[in-house]
């Protein structure tokens, strides 16, 4: 249990008729903290986030808002509220009028009404658009009514559901910088749901990876990003080169029929494990050129590709029996050869998941064209 | 799109035709007399249906609020059914206006004449016959049963296109059930309401063959009114393009109207708006 526990799910099972959304959820939310719920489309975060918000009763288990059991209140008696993926505003009130719409139902005076939502304007930048139709707005400024309107009921909690979703690129950059600022303001438990790894990165305290209905790995964005627990975490995570491998012994690690020094230990000896190489750890260098471990201790590749891509350069380098993503600034000539220099810490070693292996992963891609788009990786 | 415009041609015609056309004849009449010359007595005399009027007008309106307060809460409930059962509701609904409109209107003489299956039955129970056949409240029950599904329709339409997530996000800021209802269904099916309204209204207020079967000679509506002018003992076609006209403008007035209460609605969910 973490300090200053404000939610917490206990063995949560959800069905949906037959289908199994939910197995057995254990997850815990501190007060004030940004917790984001990261998965492929799917994989139950949003259905964890209506079962907080009380728009769906757990099958199996237990929700507690603090000390209390809270399975059986309904939405409006909770002290949660919620920003909606399409944002729900409705259509029949203007700016001012949906954003007072929870003080109005309270019976809030007129006057600290007035004034709250005033407030509200101008901490989601929009002075001015009090009498405006709500229909008018672009995606950006409804979704900034939508926000206005949860926050204004001053509630414990802000559950978040892809609210940047259908905004472009660009304002979905503004939009995680100032929902990151809001978050502080305000002193709020935020509970956000993204199926963009980037997102949930930049934003969050805490991410909770998720997928067919089981928490994977719950941890701050570095944590997640530099130890992935399994292949999938790290598949999810940013690109990743996922290799089989064999532990050796403590801090050596064999793969593709190469000895290279990792930092981990506590596997079994000749136990089959992942192994993670992000693309931007992989150093590319000439036979002469210094390494960390002999040259001819190291994978020998040939560029393949090379394609700029405004910061770095993103190459494929094929080996025997797999070829690795390398990001560097630096460009390799096409059909060059060149040794692959890992260091140590670079290594992630994860232990052999049951879930699901990358290769099942990628075939279910190639399936499902819905799932989040990582072409680079489905072509390998 | 320049060529696609000529689809639109044979219409226009028929606009032309069998509308705009008419409508000026209709004018002409109204505002002349049997010998053709330009008069406004037509008008002049018509203070004399002043009765008849106001019988229609009543009549229209008491029908279109008993259609409301029947066609909404069913509406409401069919909006809430599965889809499977709400095709099955729908059907039962449309089916009575598959059959003839004189035939159904007819199955109520039957039932309500003084000898009829109403009053069969009331004495089957020993109870004291009435005598409801050409009442008025003969031709509100006539009417309410025929434009019935008008109401019904355009409000389960609107209904129905109330996105789900609005009613989560309304019960988010705390609504209850209750005020879920009052402060987001409800408004938002105003478009719907609005144009049943109109659509059971409109057709109410100018039926003439309903007040004849089931109102017999004593309660004459505007309608039978105008059937007079043309087809009946009246024979003043001028007289009956002038009834008509003010007609028209009575209810054009009230359809402005209506739109007017709708202003903060997109006119979505209404038909004649």
């Amino acid at each position: 249990m973490k300090k200053n526990e404000l939610i917490r799910l206990s063995g949560v099972v959800k069905k949906f008729d037959d289908e199994i959304v939910l197995k057995s959820l254990d997850l815990s939310v501190a007060d004030g903290e940004f917790v984001t719920l990261l998965g492929p489309s799917g994989c139950g975060k949003t259905t964890t986030l209506r079962l907080i918000g009380g728009f769906e009763k757990p099958d199996e288990g237990d929700i507690f808002f603090g000390s209390q059991r809270i399975n059986d209140v309904p939405p409006n008696k909770r002290n949660i509220n919620t920003v909606f993926q399409k944002y729900a505003l409705f259509p029949h009130l203007n700016v001012e009028q949906n954003i007072a719409f929870g003080l109005n139902i309270r019976k809030v005076d007129r006057k600290e009404t007035k004034r709250r939502v005033a407030e509200m304007l101008e901490l989601v930048n929009l002075r001015g658009f009090e009498k405006r139709s709500v229909t008018s707005l672009s995606g950006g400024q409804q979704q900034r009514v939508a926000i206005a309107r949860a926050v204004i009921q001053q509630p414990k909690v802000l559950l978040l559901d892809e609210p940047l979703g259908a905004l472009d690129l660009k304002l979905r950059k503004e939009m995680q910088v100032e929902l990151k600022k809001l978050h502080e303001t305000l002193d709020m438990t935020f509970i956000y749901v993204t199926h963009d790894q980037e997102e949930a990165l930049t934003m969050s305290d805490t991410v909770v990876v998720m997928n067919q209905g089981e928490i994977l790995q719950q941890g701050t964005p570095i944590d997640i990003y530099n130890e992935p627990a399994n292949a999938f975490v790290a598949d999810f995570i940013g690109q990743s080169n996922i290799i089989p491998g064999i532990m050796r012994q403590d801090r050596v690690i064999e793969f593709l029929g190469t000895v290279y020094d990792c930092v981990d230990t506590g596997f079994a000896r000749n136990e089959p494990v992942d192994i993670v190489i992000r693309p931007e750890d992989l150093l590319l260098i000439d036979r002469d050129d210094r390494s960390v471990q002999p040259a001819d201790r190291l994978l020998k590749g040939r560029v393949q590709t090379c394609l700029f891509k405004g910061v770095h350069y993103e190459m494929l380098i094929e080996t025997e029996g797999f070829t690795f993503m390398a990001n560097s600034t630096v460009a390799c000539e096409v059909g060059s050869e060149k040794y692959l220099d890992i260091d140590p810490d670079n290594i992630h070693i994860m232990k052999k998941s049951s879930i699901e292996t990358v290769t099942e992963l990628e075939h279910r891609r190639e399936l499902d064209p819905s799932e989040p788009e990582e072409e680079e990786e489905a072509e390998r | 799109m320049r060529g696609s415009k000529a689809f639109s041609y044979p219409y226009i015609l028929w606009l032309l035709l069998f509308t705009v056309v008419p409508l000026f004849i209709v004018i002409y009449f109204a505002f002349t007399n049997d010998a053709g010359e330009f008069t406004f007595d037509n008008f002049s005399y018509m203070s004399l249906y002043a009765v008849v009027f106001w019988r229609s007008f009543r009549l229209a309106i008491i029908s279109t609020v008993i259609c409301l307060i029947l066609g909404y809460p069913l509406a409401y409930i069919m909006s809430r059914l599965k889809k499977k059962h709400q095709t099955i509701a729908m059907i039962l609904i449309m089916l009575p206006m598959w059959m003839n409109f004189l035939l159904r209107t007819y199955a109520w003489l039957t039932i309500l004449e003084n000898n009829g299956l109403l009053n069969n039955f009331l004495s089957w129970l020993h109870l004291p016959e009435i005598a409801i056949i050409n009442t008025p409240a003969a031709v509100g029950l006539g009417m309410v049963y025929n434009y019935l599904p008008f109401m019904i329709l355009p409000i389960y339409t609107s209904l129905t296109k109330t996105d789900q997530s609005l009613i989560e996000a309304a019960k988010d800021m705390g609504c209850s059930e209750r005020q879920v209802f009052t402060k987001v269904i409800f408004p938002l099916s105003i478009p719907g309401v609005l144009s049943g309204i109109i659509m059971v209204f409109v057709p109410a207020v100018s039926t003439f063959v309903i007040s004849k079967i089931l109102g017999g000679g004593a309660n004459m509506l505007v309608g039978d009114l105008i059937e007079m002018q043309f087809l009946g003992g009246a024979y003043n076609a001028n007289m009956g393009a002038a009834i008509s006209l003010v007609m028209m403008v009575i209810i054009m007035i009230f359809i402005w109207l209506t739109g007017k209460i709708d202003k903060n609605g997109d006119g979505e969910g209404s038909v004649l708006l």
